[in-house]
């Protein structure tokens, strides 16, 4: 009896040792990504609250937790109130297997790419039910966009997550980062990358294709209806999945943990550092795309979906494969 | 479509440049500034929070002609005048309801001793709809406080009056 509590109290204790700093992550990503984008269009950002205006997101979240919760009279309120919850969750439970280091990651688990996939799958469900919850019109439009455009999507990345694993040959992600270790897949797979890295601005519903909460057209898209801390459990969940994003990225293409030079400067730096810069790395792009590019059309996005990046991902997956199996390269397991 | 539009689409071409230019656009200085801490340079003409004005020796210049009250489309001048013992003719009420005026500048045009000016200051936001009627002794307050700049600035835009 004791011995369980005490494996429930050690695995309680990994996993907000896990949490928290990722909730911190989040709040000073979104920090720095409104300073990004200010600093793009040559204004300075927010830069009053703390050092730098680190602490923009703390008080923010501090004005979320004060204001009011207002549930409309028509929503269905269980599936409202859930709709938040449900986002943030998935956004955070995916943080389980992601390899910080070799022997840094909360849960080993050999399908671990395809948890990820799942849950990042089921992260169109909050979206959905706050979109329908609400029972109006631009949250429910909102929402049907965004589960078209999480879908379609989801295909090309799935495609593209097939292509690495061929080269794998595990699904493991630790395994993933370590056969990178002689050549980054973002050298072979450098198409993938690109197609991998816009299709997930496309899954995390950022610009250029933030369809779903399109303010010229539909006001705030699902959220519209959203406020207070719900509003924030939306916005850190969303922000959560672009960090997820970002290491997915990282620990498919850009060697997770691994340095990119193995000499003597670059190996003194800790495994986990490298991630975090990686990450760092891809979420600045993200945010100068944010910056730069307008918004896509519906018929744009659906059409850059499925005529263009669904075949050339599949198209990419024959050859990798031919190509191994010409050259005899298949991973043996 | 031409071979080299297709190839423009597909290495992202006009992508990569527009990163390029945000990247170096992004290290420039910025245009914005520090609000509450630094403020924006003002205009000598800038028409804001109403002053009346002095003389040196603290006799009130303005003269209760009216013509500032008569011009003002807003109609947000109210002026009672008596005769002072000197026989000069002055002011005993010269109130400005802010929130009827709409800042054109007229009444300061229209003042043949420059006594009611508008200066350069616009932040006397208030919290209540009260402290925005102001009387005489609040305008004679702010010209007081104001005086030196205002002196410059209509020193500074005569040459175009």
């Amino acid at each position: 009896m004791t011995e369980n509590l005490n494996i429930l109290i050690t695995e309680i204790y990994k996993i907000f040792l896990l949490l928290i700093p990722i909730l911190t992550a989040v709040a000073m990503i979104v920090w720095l990504d409104r300073r990004v984008w200010a600093f793009v269009q040559k204004r300075k950002g927010p830069n009053v609250v703390g050092p730098f205006g680190l602490f923009q997101s703390l008080a923010d979240a501090l004005k979320y937790i004060f204001k009011e919760i207002i549930i409309p009279a028509s929503a269905n309120k269980i599936i409202f109130i859930l709709a938040p919850i449900v986002t943030m969750t998935l956004a955070l439970i995916s943080w389980a297997v992601i390899p910080f280091s070799e022997d840094f990651v909360l849960a080993d688990i050999n399908v671990g790419i395809l948890y990820l996939f799942a849950v990042s799958s089921l992260g169109v469900y909050g979206i959905i039910m706050g979109g329908w919850a609400s029972n109006s019109k631009y949250p429910f439009l909102g929402a049907i966009r965004s589960a078209a455009q999480m879908v379609s999507y989801e295909v090309s990345i799935g495609v593209i997550i097939i292509n690495v694993l061929l080269c794998v040959g595990s699904l493991n992600l630790t395994d993933i980062v370590l056969a990178q270790e002689n050549l980054w897949f973002i050298v072979p797979l450098f198409p993938m990358f690109v197609i991998f890295f816009i299709s997930a601005l496309a899954e995390t519903n950022r610009p250029p294709f933030d369809l779903p909460e399109a303010e010229a057209e539909l006001v705030a898209g699902y959220q519209t209806e959203y406020s207070g801390m719900m509003y924030a459990m939306f916005w850190l969940g969303e922000y959560a999945n672009i960090l997820l994003m970002c290491s997915m990225g990282s620990i498919l293409f850009l060697g997770g943990w691994l340095s990119p030079i193995d000499l003597y400067p670059f190996t003194l730096v800790p495994a986990p550092l490298w991630l975090i810069l990686k990450i760092l790395l891809l979420f600045i792009l993200f945010s100068l795309v944010k910056a730069i590019v307008p918004r896509y059309r519906y018929d744009q996005l659906m059409k850059l979906g499925w005529k263009i990046f669904l075949p050339l991902s599949l198209t990419w997956v024959v050859l990798t494969a031919s190509y191994l199996f010409y050259f005899n390269l298949l991973p043996v397991n | 479509m031409k071979l080299s539009r297709i190839l423009k689409t597909i290495l992202l071409i006009d992508f990569l440049n527009g990163l390029v230019i945000a990247i170096r656009e992004s290290f420039k200085s910025k245009k914005t500034i520090n609000y509450p801490f630094e403020k924006g340079k003002v205009s000598p003409r800038f028409r804001g929070e109403h002053a009346l004005r002095r003389y040196p020796n603290g006799e009130e210049r303005c003269i209760a002609c009216k013509l500032c009250e008569a011009v003002c489309p807003a109609q947000a001048i109210t002026i009672e005048s008596t005769e002072r013992e000197d026989g000069s003719r002055k002011t005993t009420r010269y109130d400005i309801d802010m929130l009827k005026c709409i800042y054109c500048g007229l009444c300061e045009e229209s003042c043949p001793v420059d006594a009611i000016v508008q200066g350069p200051n616009f932040e006397f936001s208030t919290e209540t709809r009260e402290e925005l009627y102001y009387n005489k002794e609040k305008l004679l307050d702010n010209g007081d406080r104001w005086e030196s700049l205002l002196a410059a600035n209509i020193k500074a835009d005569n040459p175009y009056r």
